[in-house]
């Protein structure tokens, strides 16, 4: 009797202890082996293997084996016939010489015969097979006694849980993998869409061809440099993109106007951000506020752009963003009644309408970019691509470039109002 | 208690036999280094090999199984086990489980 105890006392002491292993957040593989230490060391078990039900190649993979010897199979395969049975008979124990009936049994008859397994045990979890336990004879030599075979399965029950446990979060995993692919194909999309919206705005306005694109990238080029993050920068260049959709209204001839155009037209084109505006209004891009850069890509820090006249701080900061891509792009590209004009003017004019116009920190973190692309710090070349090489390499930039930025470098996030009057503030169209 | 991964690999007592001294860690994955020190023993030509449990005090499942394991080995080499310094707990537990079926107990 004293025996008997100590025996008891010994097998709770195992299974108390694989409910802490099965608790605990050891890497899958280590809890397993523990598991079989246990199982095969509270009842003196010689040997034995624990294996994993794979649903799609209907097969049993060990997970981890003791003393069956190189020739045991380490995959184990089921039929139809067997997968039935075993779900039937749930997570009990099954002696493998009343069993023969079974085609599992008839297969691999002699691996099982050969290492003198007596019991195997289907991890039933939930009506699903996830695994398997396969254990050997005792070190008594004697037959299962039903409270052994009680205490196996409830360990059996533990592993299996763990077992289930893994195959869900690889299953939440590949869910989440699968959906950030389809997330990405769906951005990509959008963006590829956008990008054909805006070459359809630019069709109309043949003198500016490309302007909403090149809008596009510089607004990107700013948001890069101003470090946003990539979904930031991709809203920003949506922005640019689509700054100019309300121009799709605007009579052709207006936007094609081979000439300064009049009061009367101007007021008809000055329509077009709140058109854009209302165009937009049903995007909503995640990160970026798309239909107001697009209704306030006019207005000015000094309160002197349209539609309505706000002041800095009333200026939402991706329509600043867009505001000063787009000036600069007017500036840097011929206009029916006007050449562009040289590099070295721009980014000075940019200098002096810094606080007046742009904000200034927008206008250090475009020059910036400039700058590093051509002392070569940024290898993209993306001003290059948009401008020309002769264009972007004309003498006497990089040092104005030092020169605007040293000027501006800014010491207050806070943007400056100029309040003198301003003569004339850079052409935009 | 002894302390936590203290181990000390197998001393050569005499020709062909080797002294394994059990220790705690016998009740951890880490003892599967037990195992694997006597397999190479064994390998090498050992004809006993004598776990020592001086400094053991309990020995839970995972020993179990770990030393089933230094068992199978020795069997398959025809290799002779003795368990020494057994305290009466461990004795009786290895009795209740058929381990002594196995080995030779000093
Ligand atoms: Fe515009
Ligand atoms: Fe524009």
């Amino acid at each position: 009797m004293i025996e008997d105890r100590t025996k008891l006392i010994h097998a709770f002491g195992a299974l108390a202890e694989l409910g802490s292993e099965v608790a605990n957040k050891n890497s899958f593989q280590e809890t397993i082996r523990t598991s079989l230490h246990l199982i095969s060391g509270a009842l003196a078990i010689m040997r034995g293997g624990v294996a994993r039900y794979s649903r799609y190649g209907h097969e049993l993979n060990m997970l981890a084996v003791r003393g069956l010897g190189d020739d045991f199979p380490l995959s184990l395969s089921l039929c139809l016939e067997d997968e039935r049975q075993f779900i039937a008979n749930g997570l009990n124990a099954i002696e493998t010489s009343q069993a023969k009936v079974l085609p599992f049994f008839q297969v691999y008859d002699r691996s099982l015969e050969s290492r003198k397994i007596e019991l195997f045990v289907p991890l039933v979890v939930r009506d699903e097979i996830v695994g398997a336990l396969f254990l050997g004879e005792k070190a008594t030599s004697l037959p299962y006694t039903t409270y052994e075979k009680e205490i196996i399965c409830a360990m059996g029950r533990h592993i299996g849980v763990a077992i289930a446990q893994r195959n869900l979060m690889a299953e939440i995993e590949r869910h989440a993998e699968e959906n950030r692919k389809l997330v990405d194909d769906m951005r990509t999309t959008y963006n590829d869409t956008v990008k054909a919206f805006a070459t359809a705005i630019d069709c109309k306005d043949k003198y500016t061809e490309g302007h909403s694109v090149r809008v596009g990238k510089y607004s990107e080029i700013i948001a890069t440099e101003l470090e946003w993050g990539p979904q930031e920068v991709e809203g920003a260049a949506v922005a640019g993109y689509l700054h100019d959709v309300g121009k799709l209204t605007v009579e052709r001839k207006i936007i094609n106007a081979p000439y300064r155009i009049n009061a009367k037209e101007s007021a008809e084109l000055n329509k077009h951000p709140g058109v854009g505006y209302e165009i937009l209004l049903p995007i909503h891009h995640p990160y970026t506020n798309v239909p107001l850069a697009a209704k306030y890509h006019h207005e000015r820090l000094d309160g002197r752009g349209y539609p309505d006249g706000l002041y800095d701080r009333e200026i939402p900061y991706i329509a600043k963003l867009v505001n000063l891509a787009d000036s600069f792009d007017a500036m840097t590209t011929d206009r029916p009644y006007k050449a562009r004009r040289p590099a070295a003017d721009v980014v000075d004019d940019l200098r002096r309408n810094a606080g007046k116009q742009f904000a200034p920190e927008l206008v250090t973190a475009f020059l910036r970019g400039m700058l590093k692309e051509l002392t070569g710090d940024n290898k993209e070349k993306r001003f290059r691509k948009l401008l020309g090489r002769e264009y972007m390499e004309a003498e006497g930039i990089v040092p104005i470039l030092r020169t605007a930025l040293n000027e501006m470098t800014p010491t207050s996030p806070l943007t400056y109002i100029n309040s003198e009057p301003q003569a004339e503030g850079p052409t935009i169209l | 208690m002894i302390a936590e991964n203290h181990y000390e690999p197998a001393a050569p007592a005499a020709e062909n036999i080797a002294v394994v001294t059990a220790g705690d860690y016998l009740n951890k994955l880490t003892g599967e280094r037990i195992e694997r020190e006597c397999k190479d023993r064994l390998e090498q030509g050992c004809r006993e090999l004598v776990v020592d449990f001086s400094q053991t005090e309990v020995i839970n499942s995972i020993g179990i199984s770990i030393l089933l394991g230094v068992i199978d080995s020795a069997k398959n080499s025809g290799a002779k086990v003795v368990f020494s310094e057994l305290n009466d707990d461990s004795a009786q537990l290895f009795e209740s489980l058929g381990l002594t079926n196995h080995v030779t107990i000093a």
